[in-house]
């Protein structure tokens, strides 16, 4: 690893937690309902708003209300998505007229966007009018985004209030969520984002000249390129804040329009973590504890380091496929003759092999997905990286606040574990973990890994799945846990050589897509619920502090061991064989 | 059901909200204080549009820089490179044959357009970029190329590489990214020194 690989990465981690402390506060006070400086800009729309539902700031709902109201009102986003997709033909803002998406495609598409997986088994540019875009996955990006930190802030409430039922009320939570947090943040970024070279027009492509006539497959010379333009920044921003990752274009951050240079995509890895890490410090706030949030943050950030040197040094050491070829992978910096060396397929020159790695990393660690080079031609082991960061269950950093909930999962397991090693009953923030709340821990876990074993296991199974792989051997195995570890745990990047418009793998990535996002957060709100019926006990000696180093190792190691034993045969059949056999 | 019209007031004024007030707004901001990237950063020579600064353009052309190999495709699937209505990368994985027979492919023509250059070959010229539309090529990458541009061109070779200096693009802030050459630039500054 060189130096300014170094830099690069200490710079975006610096930035990171310089800046997750303001915004996590921030953020905290807006989930509490407290003043803002934004109020006397938003508060009047934010009024307006619960007037028009019928709803008040101070309603309360018990878990099961709060979970009624994410279900339906993710059923009324999947059923709008859906309506769009199939009459974008009709729609204005289509000038490339695209017609309809297919019922298959629609449905898969529609389930990816709510669930905030956004896998996309079409290509953007080619598929989506401006319109749907826009008014269809613009709109869910921002909605599956809030929903997210809504739970959590709802679990976070659970841990911190004392024989009560009422954990918030979901509306105004999607409210504020959006208006004071997402809507601002995206708009900023998103300006930002026009400035450094990202597209945002609504005019039809752009046709330009080529410099030379490329010779077509029938033979006919092409002269001219169609450039795809499109409303990119504004959706690029909450793809990225949001973590939802679905891009504008088909090969999403790569695409040069979507990503133009080194420092956007570095921008772009702030993005994604940004929300999540700061969200920790959101949390150590509603539990009127910093120090909780500051060990959970701590964790994510030691696997985010762990993961980005493996996947760094797995991608520059180059493709031994490549051996006898005259033909240098290696590293050159000579003024005028320098070269990024490493294995560069599916890698773009402006990022690199650091650039790559450390997007790469940010993306499949929190369920953000968004992609800045094809991670199915990474080497085995980068793969194998990217992979498992998916399979840990989206922790490091993670989704907004999916990720902060399902770590907390994990740190539940993680005193429920060390409770079981010296014989006493465990507590988190003073509330008992008992049999109930460990049961619905270990759904959380369970579900996810179970969908992602199981459909990787259908997948080649059946003969009708197995022609969706693109590559021959290991590798088209690793191609199929990909697609269905990024489904269930709601990532939605893929290694895209697959195959994935087919009916199988639209209804399977779909069912494991639905049961990736609702499997977890009803049993966490489950767990909100029953922890905010509990009193809360003082620390007695034989309790242990969840927020001193020991409990930080504590909880990575769970992390690591509960995501190891699961996983680790299914790895074994697809990346460290392939990695085997390449090494020769 | 006492959540229907929550759930419908609110799907309705976030899609305007989002999906179009959001989107509308930005698209006005940029192309107020930003219209040259809001539309592409956009290359017209003699009033003829000739590509985008951000998007590479295939050429076999001994005459020219060559970029990144590119895995596009056309409409009907048919290999179509730096066809930019349909970015792609190749997905191929660093174990499949296809790719050392690409690179093998790449060497070949490379060698053929310039038998005199036996220097190894730069990786970043014998792979695919993500998009299929990358822009760029290392320094190394242009620096393998400079005898040959400047034999077809009867151009001197130290003032070609003056030109290709001219058109990298160092690290930013000093250590953000790779530097870079941006070979359409490049490519069309050749053509106005004709």
């Amino acid at each position: 690893m060189t130096f300014n690989s170094l830099l690069q990465f200490a710079a975006v981690l610096g930035v990171l937690l310089l800046l997750a402390r303001p915004l996590g506060e921030y953020m905290g006070r807006v989930l509490e309902r407290e003043a803002v400086f934004l109020d006397p800009l938003v508060k009047p729309l934010e009024r307006g708003l619960y007037r028009l539902a019928g709803i008040e700031a101070e309603d309360r709902m018990d878990w099961k209300g709060y979970a009624l109201a994410v279900l339906v009102f993710s059923g009324v986003g999947l059923v709008a998505l859906l309506a769009l997709f199939r009459t974008q033909h009709l729609l204005p803002f289509n000038p490339q007229r695209q017609p309809p998406l297919p019922w298959g495609v629609a449905l898969n598409t529609a389930l990816s966007f709510v669930t905030n997986t956004n896998w996309q088994a079409y290509a953007g540019e080619s598929t989506m009018s401006h319109l749907t875009q826009m008014l269809g996955l613009t709109v869910q990006n921002f909605l599956s985004a809030a929903k997210g930190i809504a739970v959590l802030a709802a679990l976070a409430r659970g841990l911190r209030r004392r024989k009560a039922t009422n954990l918030g009320s979901f509306w105004v939570d999607l409210t504020r969520i959006t208006l004071y947090i997402l809507l601002p943040l995206s708009m900023l970024f998103a300006v930002v984002l026009i400035a450094l070279g990202v597209v945002q027009t609504l005019g039809p492509n752009p046709v330009a000249t080529l410099l030379s006539p490329i010779q077509g497959v029938d033979g006919k010379p092409v002269l001219h390129q169609v450039l795809a333009v499109g409303p990119v920044a504004s959706q690029e921003a909450i793809k990225i804040l949001g973590t939802n990752g679905g891009g504008f274009f088909n090969s999403n951050s790569a695409h040069p329009f979507e990503n133009p240079s080194a420092l956007s995509s570095l921008l772009q890895v702030l993005g994604i973590l940004l929300i999540p890490a700061s969200l920790c410090f959101s949390f150590g706030r509603m539990v009127r504890d910093r120090r909780q949030g500051l060990a959970l943050l701590s964790a994510m950030t030691l696997l985010f380091l762990m993961a980005l040197g493996a996947l760094h040094w797995a991608e520059q050491r180059g493709n031994p496929a490549l051996r006898g070829l005259p033909v240098t992978q290696v590293l050159a910096d000579q003024p005028g003759a320098e070269h990024p060396g490493g294995n560069l397929e599916g890698k773009e020159s402006r990022f690199g092999i650091t650039g790559t790695t450390l997007y790469a990393t940010a993306t499949t660690g929190t369920s953000c997905g968004a992609v800045n080079g094809m991670h199915d031609s990474f080497t085995p082991l980068g793969g194998l990286v990217t992979l498992l960061l998916m399979q840990l269950g989206e922790v490091v950093f993670g989704g907004v606040g999916s990720g902060l909930y399902t770590m907390l999962v994990f740190a539940i397991l993680a005193v429920f574990m060390a409770g079981l090693m010296v014989g006493r009953t465990p507590e988190y923030l003073g509330k008992k973990i008992e049999a109930f709340e460990t049961k619905m821990a270990s759904l959380v876990i369970l579900i996810p890994a179970a969908s992602v074993l199981v459909g990787t296991a259908l997948a080649v199974l059946l003969p009708a799945a197995l022609a969706s792989l693109s590559n021959p051997g290991a590798h088209g195995f690793s191609e199929a846990l990909y697609a269905f570890s990024s489904a269930s745990n709601n990532n939605g990047s893929a290694f895209a050589g697959l195959g994935a418009n087919t009916p199988f793998y639209n209804s399977a990535t779909g069912i494991a897509m639905l049961l990736g996002r609702f499997g977890t957060l009803l049993p966490v709100l489950a767990i909100a619920g029953s922890l905010a019926s509990k009193k809360r006990t003082p620390p007695g000696p034989g309790t242990l502090p969840t927020h001193g180093p020991l409990f930080v190792v504590m909880l990575v190691a769970v992390v690591l061991l509960v995501g190891a034993l699961t996983f680790l045969p299914a790895l074994a059949l697809g990346p460290i064989a392939e990695h085997l056999a390449l090494r020769g | 059901m006492a959540l229907l019209r929550p759930a419908l007031v609110f799907a309705a004024a976030f899609s305007v909200l989002c999906g179009l007030a959001y989107p509308l707004s930005v698209t006005g901001i940029g192309l107020v204080a930003f219209p040259r990237q809001a539309r592409g950063s956009l290359l017209v020579r003699e009033g003829r549009l000739r590509g985008s600064e951000l998007i590479g353009q295939h050429t076999e052309d001994p005459g020219y820089f060559w970029g990144r190999l590119s895995a596009t495709q056309d409409a009907e699937g048919r290999p179509l490179p730096t066809n930019a209505a349909n970015s792609s990368g190749s997905n191929l994985a660093p174990s499949h044959p296809e790719l050392r027979k690409h690179a093998e492919r790449r060497i070949a023509a490379l060698r053929q357009a310039d038998p005199s250059n036996t220097s190894t070959v730069p990786a970043d010229l014998v792979t695919a970029s993500a998009s299929g539309l990358d822009p760029h090529i290392s320094p190394a990458a242009a620096a393998y190329q400079v005898p040959r541009v400047a034999r077809v061109r009867h151009l001197d070779p130290e003032k070609l590489r003056t030109l290709v200096r001219a058109h990298t693009r160092d690290r930013t802030l000093g250590f953000i990214g790779e530097p870079c050459v941006n070979v359409l630039e490049l490519n069309l500054a050749l053509e106005s020194m004709r």
